[in-house]
């Protein structure tokens, strides 16, 4: 007899949590007014397409891929620091094997990016990508150099606080995630409306990493913990031992 | 971490992703001389009509059997003959355009996973400087009307002109998909 599977796509799928997100449209937030949608979202059932999503096999991520200030002759100019955490579900489990993709400025400020105009200088020895896979505990660690705030255009003396952008996919599309890690204490959060556009006071502080003394490598690096929490979902899925 | 805590904030990709993202082109999930290869490509354009060329799209697919390459997909069938996995990966050029070959998905099952079936379609995430999180839509493909016309998500749209943003226009070999972020011609997004 064929085990009966606790379907995900029976049970509802994952949970929306609407409330830890942005909205689309936040004026302050000069480039939503044209880009975010004026129509009303369809609510889309979890079905196979949303449930499933991509899995990735580890042969795509070099071993060194983690380490941001390895990726050149010499090594970049800035504090040098570790970031470290886990990727969780909602409900509190290990979101494990899945690829994280970040991208930064450098310690100036400055994208190695052709469209990035900040007259700040480039660091020959910095790219500012890299990406890594969690391990069996959710667990992922990236090396690199503390990225610099920087200007923008959005208004009037406009300066983004220091961050590392991550993307994650966890286990399905309904799951996929980009977002932005901050730094604890950082002057310019009340200045930010990208910063500022997640309304919950609670759901805001979990973008920004916390200083992590246990993380710190002695005379080496400064260590900082960001945990990443995806949406849970509304049946724990079960193995199939058809 | 507490278990059923909240979830991490969305935030912009902003304008300068394709460091972090685009290193690989991911834009095309089956080989161009694959026997069955189709075009999909087509424009982003925000609410006063420019096109957005700090935009990126993802796909996500079956494969031509109706397979996801995915453990949910627990179906039994062959695994897809195509070597792809489903995932596709690309940035607007200057023009706003983006460009995938990829192979037309089989249909899938519908919501509850029982008797009902969706048409061949395409998930669609849309990354962009000013999408403080991903916009989600659905290519389906003009030459499938019949079972276009029994799929459960298109039917769930009434209004047919905002329906008919989702469908793909067939043209030489080809599937034209634009998205348009608002205005009268705004695509369909969908809140997952
Ligand atoms: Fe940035």
């Amino acid at each position: 007899m064929r085990e009966e599977r606790i379907s995900l796509s029976q049970s509802g799928g994952y949970r929306r949590d609407s409330e830890s997100q942005p909205p689309y449209l936040y004026p302050e937030y000069e480039s939503t007014r044209l880009r975010a949608p004026g129509r009303p979202l369809v609510i889309l059932p979890h079905t196979l397409s949303e449930l499933t999503g991509p899995v990735y096999g580890h042969e795509k991520v070099g071993t060194l891929d983690h380490d941001l200030t390895r990726q050149h002759v010499g090594e970049p100019l800035g504090e040098r620091i570790i970031v470290t955490g886990r990727v969780l579900d909602g409900d509190g489990r290990p979101v494990r094997n899945s690829l994280i993709e970040a991208w930064q400025a450098n310690a100036a400020g400055r994208y190695a990016h052709h469209g990035d105009r900040h007259p700040a200088p480039l660091d020959p020895n910095f790219t500012g990508a890299g990406r890594c896979l969690t391990d069996s505990e959710g667990r992922y660690r990236f090396v690199t150099v503390k990225p610099g705030a920087y200007p923008w255009g959005n208004h009037d003396n406009a300066w983004r606080p220091a961050h590392i952008h991550f993307s994650l996919f966890g286990p399905a599309f309904a799951t996929r995630l980009v977002t932005q890690m901050y730094f604890p204490g950082d002057p310019l959060f009340e200045h930010d409306p990208i910063f500022q556009s997640v309304s919950d006071p609670k759901a805001r502080q979990r973008l920004v990493s916390r200083f992590d003394l246990s993380a710190t490598e002695p005379e080496w690096a400064l260590g900082y913990s960001f945990d990443i929490v995806l949406r849970g979902c509304n049946a724990t899925p079960v193995e199939n031992h058809g | 971490m507490k278990p059923g805590s909240g979830s991490t904030p969305s935030q912009t990709v902003g304008p300068f992703f394709h460091l972090g993202l685009l290193r690989e082109d991911w834009s095309r999930l089956v080989k161009l001389d694959h026997p069955s290869a189709i075009r999909i490509h087509g424009t982003v354009y925000d609410g006063a009509g420019e096109v957005v060329p700090d935009a990126m799209l993802e796909l996500w697919q079956a494969d031509a059997n109706g397979h996801y390459a995915h453990p949910e997909d627990d179906r039994e069938g062959s695994p897809p003959e195509d070597g792809s996995t489903g995932f596709g990966r690309c940035g607007a050029d200057d023009a706003g355009h983006f460009e995938f070959v990829t192979v037309k998905p089989g249909s899938v099952p519908g919501p509850g996973g029982g008797e009902s079936w969706q048409a061949p379609h395409i998930n669609v995430s849309v990354f962009a400087r000013g999408l403080l999180k991903r916009l989600v839509t659905r290519v389906y493909f003009s030459d499938e009307d019949e079972a276009n016309a029994a799929d459960p998500v298109l039917a769930s749209i009434e209004d047919p002109d905002f329906r008919a943003t989702l469908v793909a226009r067939a043209e030489d070999g080809g599937y034209i998909f634009d998205v348009h972020f608002q205005g009268e011609n705004q695509t369909a997004f969908f809140d997952v």
